[in-house]
C-alpha cells in the first residue's frame, strides 16, 4: 500500500508571533517552528498501518514551504518514513487551502497513493480544508475527524468524531484522503538509530512556482491582534500578592470559600 | 438570490449554529439591501423548513433525496453544488459545526469557489469583508477574495447571537436534485456516543480545569490539590486528554463537555474556540497563563500572569489557611 502524509511546519504554541511587515503573516525569524500538531498524529497513524501491513508498503511524506521545512520532512523520516517530497514555497498562497491543495493534487497525482493522510487542520492559517480539497481533486472519498482507522484490502473504515462525544464508522474504498484528529494515537519519538538512517533516506525538492496555474481563491489581507471585548481584572504583584488578592476574589466577590 | 442560509438538523430541529447564520444573512440583507433564503437539505427537510419559514426570509427552500436520507459527504456536496447551480447565490452561509468541516471543501473543490471557514465576523464598512482567527487564535485575519462568483462563508460558534433573531414569514420551494449512488463514495453507520464516565461535570459548581500548561503528568496533583482544597471538580482541554494523562470524559470542549460552573478555573490553557465553546458559559472564569497574550485572558473575569506550577500550589496553601 501506498500512503502519503501531508504535514506541514507551523508556530508550535510556545512561539513568538509578531506581525511581518506587509500585516499578511508573521515574522519567520521570530517563530519556533514544529509539526502541526494533528499531522503528526496523521504521521503516526501511517506508520501504524505500513508496520501492521507488512514490508512492502511505503509513507511518503510531503511538505510545502520555504527550505526550512525539510526539518519536519528529515523528523518524520527518522520516525520511520520511507521517503519525503518538498515542494518549495510559493508565497502569495499561503493562507488559500484551494490553491494548497491545487499544488499537492499536481505534485502526487503521479504517485497513485491508495490513503492520503494530513492533520485535520494547521495551527498557523487553520482552514481544514487542504486534505479535503486534495481528495476531491484527486477523485478519491474524502473523510474528516478521524480517531481511529481499520485498514483492508482495497478499503478503509475509520471512526469519525462528531460532536459532544459522538462517533460514527464511515467505510470506503481506496484511493481516500482522511484527515486525523489529535489524539488518535500517541505519536512515537524518532530513535537515535532512525535519526542516522533519516540522513541517507531519499528528499525530492520540487518548485511548481512556473509550472502550473494556481488559482488562487483567498488570502489573508490584513492580522492584527484580536480586539479584546470583555474586562478582564488583570490581578497583578508578586506571586504572595498575586495570591492573596485571589483568595479575596474567591471569599468577597465570587464568594466560594 | 443574494445569500442562501444551509440549515443543518439537530435531532430533527434546526441546529443553534444555523440559526446564528440566519442572523447574520439577516443583518447583511438589511445593511447592504439583499435578498436571502434558508435551505433545508436531506431528513427532516420539511420540518425544518417550516420552522425556518417563520424567520425574515425571501423564501425557504427545500432539497430533498432519498441518498441524503442519512448524512454523506459526497450526497450533501453534490446536492448543495446543484442548489448553487441553479439558484446562483453570490453568498452561501453555514455554521461552521463539524459536518460542515466535512462536506463543504468538496464543494470549494467542485465550483472551484472560496470556501472562508470560522469566520468570526463581517465588516460592510468598506465593501463587505469577512475575518478569522489565524495562529491558534492568537492573530486574526481579514480575508481577501481572489475572484467573483459565489462565496461560502462558515460562521464560528456564538459570531452571531441566535436570539437576535427576527421573525417573518415566508414560502416554501422545493428545488429539485439529481443523484445517483455512484456518486457516494463513502458507506455511514450509525452514529454513538462512548463512555459518558464516572462524574457529571455539568453538575459541579466548581472546575479546576488543566491545559497543557501544565506540563506533564507528573504536575496534575498540584491542580487536583487545589480541586480539593476548594470542593471542585477536575477537567481539561483536549491535550491532556490526548496524552492520555486524563480520561476523556473529563475533557470540556466541542468534542467534549458543555460546563457553566460558578467558578472555572483555566489553568494553562490557551482559550482555543474548541475548549472556550466548553466554558464560555461559567459564571466566572479565573484563567492562570504565563502568557499574557493569551486569547483565554479577553474572556476571563479575573487573569493572572504567571507560572502555574509556583502559584497553584501557594493558592491551595492560602485557601486551607483561608478556611481554618
Ligand atoms: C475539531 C476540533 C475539536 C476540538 N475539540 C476540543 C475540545 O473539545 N476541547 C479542547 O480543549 N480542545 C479541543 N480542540 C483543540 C483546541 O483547538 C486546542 O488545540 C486546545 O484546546 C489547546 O489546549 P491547551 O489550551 O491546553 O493547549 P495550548 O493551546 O498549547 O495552551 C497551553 C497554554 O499553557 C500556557 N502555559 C504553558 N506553561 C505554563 C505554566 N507553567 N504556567 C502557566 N501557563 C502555562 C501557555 O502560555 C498556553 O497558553 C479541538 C480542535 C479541533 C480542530
Amino acid at each position: 500500500m501506498k500512503l502519503c502524509v501531508l504535514v506541514k511546519q507551523v508556530p508550535g504554541s510556545e512561539s513568538a508571533l509578531r506581525i511581518a511587515s506587509g500585516n499578511t503573516w508573521v515574522e519567520d525569524a521570530a517563530a519556533l517552528f514544529e509539526m502541526n500538531e494533528s499531522d503528526n498524529y496523521a504521521l503516526e497513524e501511517a506508520l501504524q498501518i505500513k508496520e501492521s501491513l507488512g514490508n512492502d508498503s511505503e509513507v511518503v511524506v510531503v511538505s510545502m514551504g520555504p527550505e526550512r521545512v525539510q526539518k519536519v520532512i528529515r523528523e518524520a523520516l527518522s520516525k520511520g518514513a520511507d521517503r519525503g517530497i518538498h515542494i518549495n514555497e510559493i508565497p502569495e498562497i499561503k493562507s488559500d487551502p484551494f490553491a494548497t491543495a491545487q499544488v499537492f493534487a499536481n505534485v502526487i497525482k503521479v504517485e497513485n497513493f491508495d490513503l492520503i493522510f494530513s492533520g485535520l487542520q494547521s495551527d498557523d492559517v487553520g482552514s481544514g480544508q487542504t486534505g479535503v480539497i486534495l481528495g476531491e481533486m484527486l477523485g478519491m472519498a474524502t473523510a474528516t475527524l478521524v480517531m481511529a482507522t481499520e485498514v483492508q484490502e482495497g478499503s478503509i473504515k475509520v471512526k469519525r468524531e462528531l460532536e459532544s462525544g459522538w462517533f460514527q464508522w464511515v467505510s470506503m474504498s481506496t484511493p481516500a484522503s482522511i484527515t486525523i484528529q489529535s489524539g488518535i494515537n500517541q505519536p512515537r519519538y524518532p530513535s537515535l538509530k532512525g535519526i542516522m538512517g533519516a540522513k541517507k533516506k531519499e528528499m525530492k525538492v520540487v518548485d511548481l512556482s512556473t509550472a502550473v496555474t494556481i488559482e488562487k481563491q483567498q488570502s489573508f489581507a490584513n492580522i492584527y491582534l484580536p480586539i479584546a471585548d470583555k474586562k478582564t481584572e488583570m490581578i497583578e504583584g508578586n506571586v504572595d500578592q498575586m495570591v492573596s488578592r485571589l483568595v479575596d476574589v474567591l471569599k468577597t466577590e465570587i464568594k466560594v470559600l | 438570490m443574494d445569500i442562501l442560509v444551509v440549515l443543518e438538523n439537530n435531532n430533527g430541529a434546526i441546529h443553534r449554529m444555523s440559526l446564528e447564520a440566519i442572523v447574520a444573512a439577516q443583518k447583511l440583507a438589511d445593511e447592504q439591501n439583499l435578498s436571502n433564503a434558508i435551505l433545508a437539505i436531506g431528513a427532516d427537510s420539511n420540518a425544518l423548513a417550516n420552522a425556518a419559514a417563520h424567520y425574515d426570509t425571501g423564501e425557504v427552500l427545500t432539497a430533498e433525496h432519498n441518498l441524503l436520507s442519512v448524512y454523506n459527504s459526497d450526497g450533501y456536496a453534490a446536492a448543495l453544488r446543484q442548489v448553487i447551480d441553479q439558484e446562483k447565490p453570490s453568498y452561501v452561509f453555514f455554521g461552521h459545526t463539524y459536518m460542515v468541516r466535512d462536506y463543504v471543501p468538496k464543494i470549494s473543490a467542485q465550483l472551484q469557489r472560496p470556501f472562508l471557514c470560522d469566520v468570526i465576523s463581517l465588516k460592510t464598512n468598506d465593501g463587505l469583508s469577512f475575518a478569522k482567527q489565524a495562529f491558534n487564535a492568537k492573530l486574526a485575519a481579514d480575508l481577501g477574495v481572489a475572484s467573483e462568483g459565489t462565496i461560502l462563508v462558515s460562521f464560528q460558534s456564538a459570531a452571531f447571537n441566535a436570539d437576535l433573531i427576527s421573525s417573518g414569514s415566508a414560502e416554501i420551494r422545493e428545488v429539485a436534485v439529481e443523484l445517483d449512488e455512484g456518486m457516494i463514495k463513502t458507506t455511514a453507520e450509525e452514529p454513538f456516543q462512548e463512555e459518558a464516565g464516572g462524574v457529571d461535570l455539568t453538575a459541579a459548581e466548581i472546575i479546576i480545569s488543566v491545559g497543557r500548561g501544565i506540563g506533564k503528568e507528573e504536575n496534575l496533583p498540584i491542580a487536583e490539590a487545589l480541586a480539593q482544597a476548594i470542593g471542585g471538580e477536575i477537567s481539561s482541554s483536549r491535550p491532556v486528554v490526548d496524552s492520555g494523562w486524563l480520561p476523556s470524559f473529563r475533557q470540556i470542549g466541542s468534542s467534549g463537555q458543555t460546563v457553566s460552573p460558578k467558578l472555572y478555573f483555566a489553568l494553562g490553557i490557551s482559550g482555543a474556540i474548541q475548549h472556550v465553546v466548553g466554558m464560555k458559559g461559567s459564571k466566572n472564569i479565573v484563567a492562570i497563563n504565563k502568557d499574557a497574550e493569551a486569547p483565554i485572558f479577553e474572556l476571563a473575569d479575573y487573569g493572572v500572569v504567571g507560572d502555574l506550577l509556583e502559584i497553584v500550589p501557594k493558592l491551595t496553601e492560602a485557601i486551607l489557611a483561608a478556611k481554618n
